[in-house]
């Protein structure tokens, strides 16, 4: 599977990674050479097998509904790029 | 007090030939002076283990001891730290003091360790060769010119350096094994679900298992006593019953079955590895063991498999690496979508870019079943061999790595040939598998590591196979010069 | 052309559980900003979700109310997106396996015809945090209290043909999720909110049209004029021979217009996997028969019940249990009146008018069911007429106190007496001579004027049967 340079602009773009156009032909071509050694995979037959996604095939534990968490604003927002009046600043949301 | 193992700076605390300040000065003295040679940390965290030091030996004063109390260690990091700077060996993270503490270091706190500092690792844990990091890489002792091995390469320099007597490190894919083979010390990743991973950074949440790094596999006991456990904070954690990992350390191997895949000597592998690791296992057959050629006919497909599920995972755990709540953000951003690419572009390092677009590209629409799907197919055909070989095997032993440590640099910008260089611990991590490296010889004076792989929950077996290999060969014991 | 309306409702429902979803924060509403957003719900590296076992408990108590499917596995997954109210950059939903499958709704027209809405599934996710616009020099305002609260999305079949059916449903969803006790249903502050997927076809074919999404509507108001316009907008367009392009589009109550939302416009892969940080959710038939067991009475139950236990009708049963609150108030004055007709018509009649004329929920009227119980009596036991029950009804409205106090003070007690009757009725005969002829001549209608005039000479406190009586009596003499 070889990558062209739209394929990596919309991934980057997807991924919210800014590329500059001068990087792109290096990503296409790591990236599709990684694509290549993966590809491996494909000539595996896998009819009727059940994916696995927790190694132990796992079941999910359930959390009392009882309030552990008190307000915490002041430490968490500490490590915060930019915060006033209590809230995360961002540049302006546009709905 | 230096290059003692955990057991023997325990029973020296505890008979009271010196004390945990003592001891904890000694290694900050230590890391001070050598560490700028091997770059294996990115903070020391002087004051605040001076501090621990002299709450264990007030509390061993009051009578108040665990079997660790007052014993230094180096914690990867990936742990979040409570006020302590938690990078993950990123950009992106370093100005970030973590706001909470994780369990494992919280459980090492309570059994009295003390926190020699954050060891240097690959950005994020990508990574076979503790290249990637924001903060240099980190050189192996043996040879400064070549890799420590990775990702956990801090924690094993340091530990094959002599600046700390055992440290934590994080296992996706090898980080925790690979490095320890490379050093020349012993490092066992448990179970998954064993260890909490609650504040450990994640990278591939289905496969990340924090483990012991240390110089034997006695000390590797005593450091998972302390690790391990349920943690309800973790629905991923087993709410299982951890035995005292130190319990069967002496237990002999008379009987024990050991499977030596076929397709862990075939082609890619380095012949003097081939032939340490074989003679390693002829040692151990020596012991009472029973060695038996089996076969896992799916190893090489570990390599795809794992090279799109943990890239999958990471690609949306990294997401909330957004500028927006913590950690780095770009300046003067023109609108929301410039403040998130370029923040990203800026924070993270080229090959967690690599891995961030392959798991965007695998999970993207029109491409998740050849990908994503298939990879977590395969998944299952490999935990499927695993389960099928311990039906006649009791461990599985073959060699930790290809390779030998290559030299910095060589392998920078060709990510596939490294990638290729963790074909024998990622089914481990894949199956979800306990697996251990300790060290069995040495080629062209560099470490060798013999990878022991278990049953799910056997890690006491492996400690006792480490541990009595130990007492009767000296690898574990050699140090570079 | 004829077109024919196609629409189909996602609706979200905030579950009233304590706690987060996935943690152990507050959910109440209101607080200060981010003081109930802890580590877990900000995303920091390295956290962990565990899922609250009273949403799991509320999301299938739903599927059965609606005689869903449980699905006895489901599974989290991460829909991932970028935006700033998303700490984690990705929403942990349900895709392919949710906790409720195929069930369904059923709805009463305005003809009296009952229609089946079908409900394709109905799973479990965390809602997202605010965006607060007021300007910060620029940016925005980020609030993640609300992120992580447990939502269930709710999604039907494209069963709706109209607006009022789409309310008629979201209604109904709204008295289930409200007798279930499982959401607050407040859709003033978001507790309930539904997007609305619209499109038409010609009438007569069987292929969808192009649809467009409104999003996130929270008034019953709103959601009329929303889907009234965007068919109107749509309707000229296709009349005009113009296509609709499918995008997600946002209703602006102020100009009643509906308008493309600009920040979806690059088409989004949301890239779905299942979230290895969480685990599949299996549950057994014996936890779905508990659930079941304890499901309270809901709606449909309670309209059967009344129209065969209180003898009521189809249409006032319907009405009386179509919200829970409005179902007890009235089930509370049977209780003290033992007069189900009589209860069903006050609470459908002065009481309703009274609660919609001063824009008053049921929940907050100022008259209890108790006092509206003894009203009734009094006018049972000829303390009152119906007439004079009314006089009193509008003094307890304005809090007057009980209606045993207000007949009292008002001096409003019925004469029963038969002599001060008689009386009167003596007066008004002398009075009306004319009439009284009239009467006897065979203009028997005029009885009618007659008791007038004595309840008049009254004040209508005269007992009208009394009345009656004894008129007929002294007429006929």
């Amino acid at each position: 599977m070889s990558l062209d340079r739209s394929d990596v602009e919309s991934i980057a773009q997807l991924a919210r990674l800014k590329i500059d156009d001068a990087e792109v032909p290096a990503y296409t071509q790591t990236l599709s050479n990684i694509l290549d050694l993966v590809d491996k995979m494909q000539a595996v037959d896998t009819t009727d097998v059940e994916p696995l996604a927790n190694p132990l095939d796992a079941t999910q534990r359930l959390r009392a509904d009882v309030v552990s968490e008190e307000n915490q604003r002041e430490q968490l927002q500490k490590v915060a790029p930019k915060a006033e009046q209590g809230l995360f600043l961002v540049p302006k949301v546009i709905e | 007090m230096l290059n003692k193992t955990v057991a023997e700076l325990a029973k020296g605390l505890e008979s009271g030939e010196f004390s945990s300040t003592e001891l904890t000065q000694e290694y900050l003295t230590q890391i001070k002076s050598e560490d700028s040679k091997y770059n294996s940390f990115i903070s020391v965290t002087e004051d605040h283990a001076l501090a621990q030091a002299k709450a264990a030996d007030e509390s061993r004063a009051a009578g108040n001891t665990t079997p660790l109390t007052g014993v230094p260690i180096a914690v990867k990091d990936i742990f979040c730290t409570q006020g302590i700077k938690t990078s993950c060996g990123s950009k992106m993270l370093d100005n970030f003091e973590a706001p909470y503490e994780s369990t494992v270091t919280e459980k090492l706190n309570a059994a009295g360790t003390v926190m020699l500092g954050k060891t240097n690792l690959d950005e994020f844990a990508m990574g076979s060769s503790c290249e990637s990091s924001y903060y240099g890489p980190t050189k192996n002792p043996w040879a400064l010119e070549k890799v420590p091995g990775g990702s956990s390469g801090g924690s094993a320099a340091a530990i094959a350096a002599g600046l700390a007597p055992a440290a934590i490190g994080t296992d996706t894919g090898g980080s925790i094994r690979q490095p320890a083979s490379f050093c020349g010390i012993t490092g066992l990743k448990p179970t998954y679900g064993r260890v909490s991973r609650w504040g450990m950074i994640a990278y591939g949440s289905s496969l990340d298992q924090g483990g012991p790094m240390t110089q034997t596999a006695e000390d590797a006991a005593l450091v998972l006593n302390a690790m391990a456990g349920f943690d309800s904070k973790d629905s991923t954690s087993l709410d299982k019953e951890v035995p005292d990992y130190t319990a069967k350390l002496s237990e002999p191997l008379k009987g024990l079955r050991i499977g030596v895949p076929k397709e862990f000597y075939s082609e890619g592998l380095n012949s003097d590895i081939a032939a340490t690791t074989q003679s390693a296992i002829k040692e151990i057959e020596k012991l009472g063991a029973v060695v038996k050629e089996i076969s896992l006919p799916r190893t090489e497909l570990s390599i795809p498999a794992y090279y799109i599920i943990a890239p999958a995972e990471a690609s949306t755990n990294l997401s909330r690496f957004d500028g927006v709540k913590f950690g780095h953000r770009c300046e003067d951003p023109v609108d929301l979508y410039d403040m998130y690419t370029r923040t990203r572009a800026e924070g993270f390092g080229d090959e967690v870019k690599r891995r961030i677009m392959i798991g965007t590209y695998a999970l993207s629409a029109g491409y998740y079943d050849a990908y994503y799907r298939k990879a977590q197919q395969l998944r299952r055909l490999i935990k499927d061999d695993y389960v099928k070989a311990f039906e006649e095997v009791d461990v599985i032993m073959g060699p930790t790595a290809p390779s030998l440590p290559w030299t910095i640099g060589a392998k920078e910008n060709d990510p596939v040939s490294m990638y290729l260089e963790d074909i024998y611990t990622l089914s481990v991590n894949l199956a979800g598998l306990p697996g251990m490296s300790i060290p069995c010889g040495m080629v062209d004076g560099m470490p060798v590591g013999l990878q022991v792989i278990g049953n799910y929950f056997d890690e006491s077996l492996l400690l006792n196979i480490g541990h009595q290999f130990q007492q009767a060969t000296d690898w574990h014991t050699k140090r570079p010069a | 052309m004829s077109w024919e309306i196609v629409i189909g409702l996602e609706v979200h429902v905030q579950l009233n559980t304590k706690t987060k979803i996935f943690s152990g924060s507050s959910t109440q509403f209101g607080a200060e900003p981010n003081t109930q957003a802890c580590a877990v719900d900000l995303g920091l590296p390295g956290v962990l979700p565990v899922f609250n076992e009273e949403a799991l408990h509320k999301a299938v108590a739903f599927g059965l109310a609606i005689d869903a499917e449980i699905g006895k596995k489901s599974v989290f997954d991460r829909k991932n997106y970028f935006y700033p109210d998303l700490p984690k950059g990705y929403q942990t939903t349900q895709m392919d396996y949710p906790i409720v499958g195929v069930g369904h709704v059923d709805i009463v027209l305005d003809d009296g015809a009952t229609k089946r809405i079908g409900v394709t599934r109905a799973h479990l996710e965390e809602d997202a945090g605010k965006s607060l616009h007021e300007d910060f020099e620029g940016f925005s305002g980020i609030d993640l209290n609300r992120a992580g609260t447990p939502l269930l999305e709710i999604v039907s079949e494209p069963d709706i043909r109209s607006a009022k059916e789409a309310v008629a449903y979201l209604k109904k969803i709204h008295s289930i999720i409200t007798y279930l006790d499982i959401s607050d249903g407040d859709m003033s502050q978001g507790s309930m909110r539904c997007d609305v997927n619209i499109s038409l076809r010609e009438k007569g074919e069987s292929e969808f049209g192009t649809r467009t999404e409104l999003k996130n509507l929270n008034s019953f108001k709103f959601i009329e004029k929303a889907i009234a316009t965007e068919v109107e907008r749509q309707a000229e367009i296709l009349e005009d021979g113009g296509s609709i392009t499918q995008e997600t589009r946002l209703y602006d109550p102020d100009k009643d217009e509906t308008r493309p939302m600009r920040s979806k416009e690059v088409a989004n892969d949301y890239r779905y996997f299942p979230c290895p940080d969480l685990l599949p959710v299996e549950i057994d038939q014996q936890y779905i028969d508990s659930v079941s067991a304890n499901l309270p009475e809901l709606p449909d139950t309670k309209r059967d019940r009344f129209m065969s236990e209180l003898d009521l009708s189809e249409y006032d049963a319907s009405v009386l249990s179509s919200s829970k609150a409005l179902a007890a108030y009235f089930e509370q004055i049977v209780d003290v009146c033992k007069e189900p007709k009589l209860a069903a018509n006050w609470t459908m009649g002065e009481l309703s008018s009274a609660l919609n004329k001063n824009a008053v929920e049921i929940e907050d009227c100022p008259v209890p069911a108790q006092d509206m119980g003894t009203l009734i009596l009094r006018i049972k036991d000829d303390t009152i007429s119906g007439k004079i029950a009314k006089q009193v009804f509008f003094a307890m409205w304005e809090g007057e106190g009980t209606p045993d106090a207000i007949i009292e003070a008002k001096g409003l007690k019925q004469v029963t007496d038969t002599g001060a009757i008689e009386a009167m009725i003596d007066e008004v005969l002398a009075a009306n001579p004319n009439q009284v002829e009239q009467y006897r001549g065979g203009q028997e209608k005029l009885m009618g004027f007659f008791v007038g005039q004595v309840m008049k000479a009254s004040k209508g406190q005269a007992n009208p049967g009394v009345v009656n009586k004894i008129l007929k009596e002294k007429l006929q003499g």
